[in-house]
């Protein structure tokens, strides 16, 4: 049973077509790559998976609930979660806040609880600050509990959008380039995240250039060239598939 | 907020006659509207140029109710800040799909709509000379005198900022600071945006027009002047000048922007040239409003 199921995925922006026909099917636990040149179309194409963009044509399922067309909040309460290439924090709020914010679909509270704020409220406000705070040590964030999300570098505002992510439950996490403009520590540690995430039973879905990265934590890699599939399979196979080389590399490098 | 309430009950000791009293409920009632207007504003980051219209529906929905068709003042209160609730909710879901400058227009068109209808429907609100309005009562006994305003007004006053405080710390509040900080980000975690963006809209509606039905019993007298383009402004005005997302900052806000003209009489004529300097001088010194910049300083001093 596959967790976020896409098919024949299309999107066209005016007469240009980003992406054409792509099709992803996700297990529990594993971690699926998305790899391709410059333009490839592998943000459309994530943005596709969690609803941001509603597709020209092809489906997207969550298990059995198709989730086509559905607006982004409706697929992050179907389990699909994402993080941002560029991190989308909330700067308006502290660091701790942003986890917490995190969790606000499994946050019970009407408006007049919100207003009225009875003691019950106050507990569960308590818990949720509480299991806010433990996954940010989880990703080693624990330093910055009572930071704002502004004061925290760049690594960590990544690693706090994942922290983000996590605090929602999902049963999918989408992650567009996590090592992008990190260093070679903290994309290890990054590396052991993923694996961590997956350990619990969340599909990744993976998108990346760090190709170290990518061939040391997928057990599927999807190229994309052009907003079409050119090969999808285990990291060697695709690392040895002629037509990627050629699509990274260029011809003269399969010639030479 | 021990503080404030602390501060309300202690001022009445330096109250030296009725005027002082008189400006004391208006600073109140504007402060009521600012910390719901801030919750629009400062908190949920959507703008609105149309709240003095809400203040209109709730003080010509009052004076009508009550003056027109005889209705208890309580009754009167209620229903117009349901009718409020409504318009706001049902104009709030198209609207406020629009962002910046066109949300901008859009709410404009909105007060500016309020406001014509109050001018031109003369049957009922007295047109351009404005209409009476009876003293608040219930229960039999009517409020009348300063110092009891003075009394209803304040404990409203720290009802709406303890109201205002818990939704900021509650999730429907983190959901209005989120989608503020990223709209995109805060779909992704499940905020619903339009839902959250319209509730925000609703409830500052309703503090603008609880204190528009106030004001309107309060005086006596209600005339279209108060439901201009330029009232809303000053609403806007007072949020912005106090500091985004401060809830006593809205009060701080409505506090200055109500009673330095007041203290600016002396001047006379440079009245408005002097408050539009001490304005544009803040927001230089200020940008982020007073509160915030200070208390930003305040911490920066004790390390």
């Amino acid at each position: 049973m596959s967790v976020l199921r896409a098919e024949g995925m299309c999107k066209r922006f005016g007469g240009v077509s980003a992406l054409d026909g792509v099709s992803l099917s996700l297990a529990a636990g594993t971690v699926h790559s998305v790899i391709g040149p410059n333009g490839a179309g592998k943000t459309t194409f994530l943005n596709l998976l969690c609803g941001i963009y509603a597709p020209s044509a092809g489906r997207v399922f969550a298990g059995e609930r198709e989730l086509t067309g559905a607006p982004a909040h409706a697929f992050a309460r179907a389990g699909i979660g994402r993080t941002f290439q560029t991190p989308q924090i909330f700067l308006n709020m502290g660091a701790l806040e942003n986890v917490m914010a995190g969790r606000h679909l499994h946050e019970r509270c009407g408006l007049a609880a919100a207003l009225l704020c009875p003691p019950w409220r106050a507990r569960a406000e308590r818990d949720c600050r509480e299991q806010a705070a433990q996954l940010m040590r989880e990703v080693d964030l624990g330093q910055w509990l009572h930071a704002e999300a502004g004061a925290l570098p760049y690594g960590a505002l990544k690693r706090l959008e994942i922290a983000r992510a996590l605090a929602a439950q999902p049963e999918a996490l989408l992650l567009d380039e996590p090592a992008a403009g990190l260093n070679a520590r903290e994309t290890h540690e990054i590396d052991e995240l993923i694996r961590r995430i997956a350990a619990r039973g969340i599909a990744v879905v993976l998108v990346e250039h760090n190709m170290r990265l990518v061939m040391g934590v997928s057990d599927r890699v999807l190229v994309l060239d052009y907003g079409r599939a050119l090969a999808e399979g285990s990291a060697e196979e695709v690392r040895r598939d002629p037509r990627v080389i050629e699509a990274y590399l260029g011809a003269e490098a399969l010639a030479a | 907020m021990l503080a404030l309430a602390a501060a309300l009950a202690l001022l009445p000791l330096v109250f030296a006659n009725n005027y002082h009293y008189e400006v004391a409920i208006l600073v109140g009632l504007n402060a009521i509207i600012a910390v719901g207007l801030n919750l629009l504003i400062g908190y949920a980051g959507q703008i609105s140029l149309g709240h003095a219209g809400f203040f209109g529906v709730g003080a010509y929905g009052s004076a009508i109710l009550s003056a027109r068709y005889g209705w208890p003042q309580l009754a009167a209160l209620a229903a117009s800040t349901a009718l409020t609730a409504a318009l706001a909710y049902a104009v709030g879901r198209p609207i406020l799909r629009l962002k910046g400058h066109y949300l901008a227009m859009a709410t404009l068109g909105l007060g500016v709509i309020v406001s014509i209808v109050i001018a031109t429907e003369d049957r009922l609100t007295g047109g351009p000379d404005g209409m009476g309005v009876p003293p608040l009562a219930a229960f039999g006994a009517a409020l009348s005198g300063e110092r009891a305003w003075y009394a209803l007004v304040a404990a409203l006053l720290v009802l709406s900022v303890w109201l205002a405080l818990n939704l900021i710390e509650s999730p429907h509040g983190r959901a209005l600071r989120a989608l503020h900080g990223s709209e995109v980000a805060a779909e992704a975690i499940g905020i619903d945006s339009a839902r959250h963006k319209v509730l925000a809209f609703v409830l500052s509606a309703v503090f603008a027009s609880v204190a528009g039905s106030l004001t309107a019993h309060y005086s006596g007298f209600i005339t279209p002047s108060r439901v201009t383009f330029l009232h809303s402004i000053e609403l806007v005005t007072m949020v912005v000048f106090g500091g985004m997302a401060s809830t006593f900052g809205a009060v701080v806000g409505a506090a200055l922007l109500t009673g330095l003209p007041q203290l600016l009489t002396v001047l006379k004529e440079y009245e408005m040239v002097v408050f539009g300097a001490v304005l544009m001088a803040t927001m230089i010194f200020f940008p982020k409003g007073l509160v915030p910049s200070l208390a930003a300083a305040a911490r920066r001093f004790a390390r």
